[in-house]
């Protein structure tokens, strides 16, 4: 098995729930209906748990004995391999939707596939969160469509979340050459079949919104490579505020 | 049957401890005092979630991140029943939620006090939600059958966030001498709050005397905030810290604590509006119910749509 690709592909993972949990972390208290305070909440909690399982078997496969916490707060920012989808500010409620709604749609298929994975620990993992993401799908997709069939306004702030955040779902179907000799070895899903899910999904949820896919071809990537958007050292900034203000100490 | 009739129905069932339901007839002082007062307990679980919201993105490690995240949804889960129960004497969730935007309706005061550092998280827990303890055990014998039921449940949730932040305090004490300044930093400014939040003394309750007959309340506020005294005080001594009262003494005769009286100016300013966070926190709601508007029409625009589609 090599350990140096799977470290990177369940690093990456455990760095979008991580981040994405800390976008939806900033709704608390201000959400549009009391009803999203819970649900978002309950996501980010879903997704910071997600990252505590994907983090510790990331730090056994890097065997550097590090803990969960120094990996997710004591890396430096190209070290952060998470899309830069997550990494997308709250926006409006149209914005947050639309950027779950496609991180969702691509984390289902890849559970799916990862639950048959020969790697024990990701199947594991896989299998434990795929409730939680099948919920995280429905309840996305819910809003999507019923802001998409809404009032003019919601449907106008939707397509705008769609037409924005369009250029960074590229970046979901990132490879590199770990990726193909992780598929290859039959340890992880092959990217086009996850894709060919999303795109499924995507078209399905879009079409009964009323929204349209948008034409232009614009892909933005480089989270995958530690490469991020300027949103990302705020979000550290905070994040990693207590680690670095007060270090080696325990909470 | 006469109101007199109905009266007397009322009043033996509250002496024999039988619950009032949503369908009894109850007079309507006592709707209107439980409406009052639960919906005040309602706003406080969600404009309590803003000065706790407002660490989640700093937690320092992934646990405690995700215990508060559990914790903050908790209280917006209580905010939900609390209304709903309102909303069983006929109260309309939304109007509730309108009379807190205009002032016109109270929230716990402590929620106007800053939470300036990650010790104040524990503090909140240890103090904040020890004090509410306090208060929702009694409530969970409460005359109101809703009101009552709502209250078993919260309370259980309420424990464990008492003993989140009391086992978060513990690890800051048993840590360096910084993280132990912090705790006791967080202590001197939420003791007093804390010890407002069982409202004015007997005395100066309006509410009380009417309250304890209806078996609203089984306990004054007094009682109540010397409970709480009773049982704090010990525990501050394992964490080994210093509550700020210097005449804070065990009374052998009472067998209670004694305490220094509360500085009731403060607690006055605050309740008036004048507190630390006041405006941040109601300003924080005002916006959120504001901004969220067009979300509220999209998902009823929708709703009707889909209904027509079906009727169609």
């Amino acid at each position: 098995m090599n350990e140096a690709a799977l470290y990177e592909y369940v690093l990456r993972m455990s760095d979008d729930s991580l981040i994405l949990g800390q976008r939806l972390g900033e709704w608390c208290g201000h959400g549009p209906i009391l009803e999203e305070d819970i649900a978002m909440t309950n996501i980010a909690l879903d997704l910071v748990g997600q990252a505590i399982s994907l983090y510790d078997f990331a730090v056994l496969l890097e065997g550097k004995d590090r803990d969960h916490d120094q990996l997710a707060y004591l890396r430096y920012e190209n070290e952060y391999k998470n899309l830069l989808l997550v990494e997308q500010p709250n926006g409006d409620f149209a914005m947050t939707m639309l950027r779950q709604f496609f991180f969702d749609a691509f984390r289902l298929p890849l559970f799916e596939f990862l639950e048959k994975s020969p790697v024990e620990q990701l199947a594991a993992i896989a299998q434990k969160s795929l409730k939680e993401t099948r919920y995280h799908l429905k309840h996305s997709s819910e809003w999507v469509i019923r802001l998409g069939d809404g009032t003019e306004e919601s449907h106008r702030r939707a397509q705008a979340a769609v037409d924005h955040l369009w250029r960074y779902t590229h970046e979901l179907f990132y490879e590199n050459q770990h990726d193909v000799e992780l598929q290859e070895n039959g340890l992880v899903p092959k990217l086009s079949d996850v894709q060919a899910s999303w795109m499924i999904t995507v078209q399905e949820v879009l079409k009964e919104a009323t929204l349209a896919i948008p034409t232009n071809n614009w892909k933005f990537e480089g989270g995958r490579e530690g490469r991020h958007s300027e949103h990302m050292g705020y979000i550290l900034s905070e994040l990693q505020y207590m680690q670095r203000a007060y270090p080696n100490m325990e909470w | 049957m006469t109101r007199a009739d109905q009266e007397r129905i009322f009043n033996e069932k509250i002496a024999k401890e039988i619950k009032i339901e949503p369908n009894d007839w109850m007079p309507e002082e006592y709707r209107q005092t439980l409406i009052r007062q639960i919906s005040q307990h309602a706003h406080s679980e969600v404009v309590g979630m803003l000065p706790e919201g407002n660490w989640i993105t700093r937690a320092p490690n992934l646990r405690r991140k995700a215990v508060l995240l559990a914790k903050v949804q908790d209280e917006a889960g209580h905010g939900l029943y609390l209304y709903s129960a309102t909303e069983t004497l006929g109260a309309d969730r939304e109007k509730t939620i309108d009379d807190l935007h205009s002032g016109k309706a109270k929230y716990s005061s402590i929620f106007n006090y800053p939470a300036l550092t990650w010790a104040d998280i524990g503090a909140i827990g240890w103090l904040v939600d020890g004090a509410a303890i306090m208060n929702q055990v009694a409530l969970c014998r409460t005359s109101y059958g809703p009101y009552a039921r709502a209250m078993v449940k919260i309370c259980k949730e309420e424990s464990f966030h008492q003993r989140q932040g009391y086992e978060s305090l513990m690890k800051l004490c048993k840590g360096t001498p910084q993280q132990k300044a912090m705790a006791q930093d967080a202590l001197n400014r939420f003791w007093w709050p804390a010890l407002m939040m069982f409202g004015p003394n007997d005395a100066e309750s309006t509410h009380s005397d009417q309250s304890i007959a209806w078996k609203i309340k089984r306990f004054t506020n007094d009682e109540l905030r010397q409970s709480f005294v009773d049982a704090t005080v010990p525990q501050a001594e394992i964490l080994g810290l210093v509550i700020p009262d210097e005449n804070l003494k065990w009374n052998e005769e009472r067998g209670h604590y004694d305490f220094s009286e509360i500085n009731w100016d403060e607690f006055w300013q605050v309740v008036k509006g004048n507190g630390p966070c006041n405006k941040e926190r109601l300003a924080a709601r005002v916006k959120a119910k504001e901004d969220g508007l067009w979300v509220r029409e999209a998902a009823n625009a929708f709703a009707k749509k889909r209904s027509m589609k079906k009727s169609a």
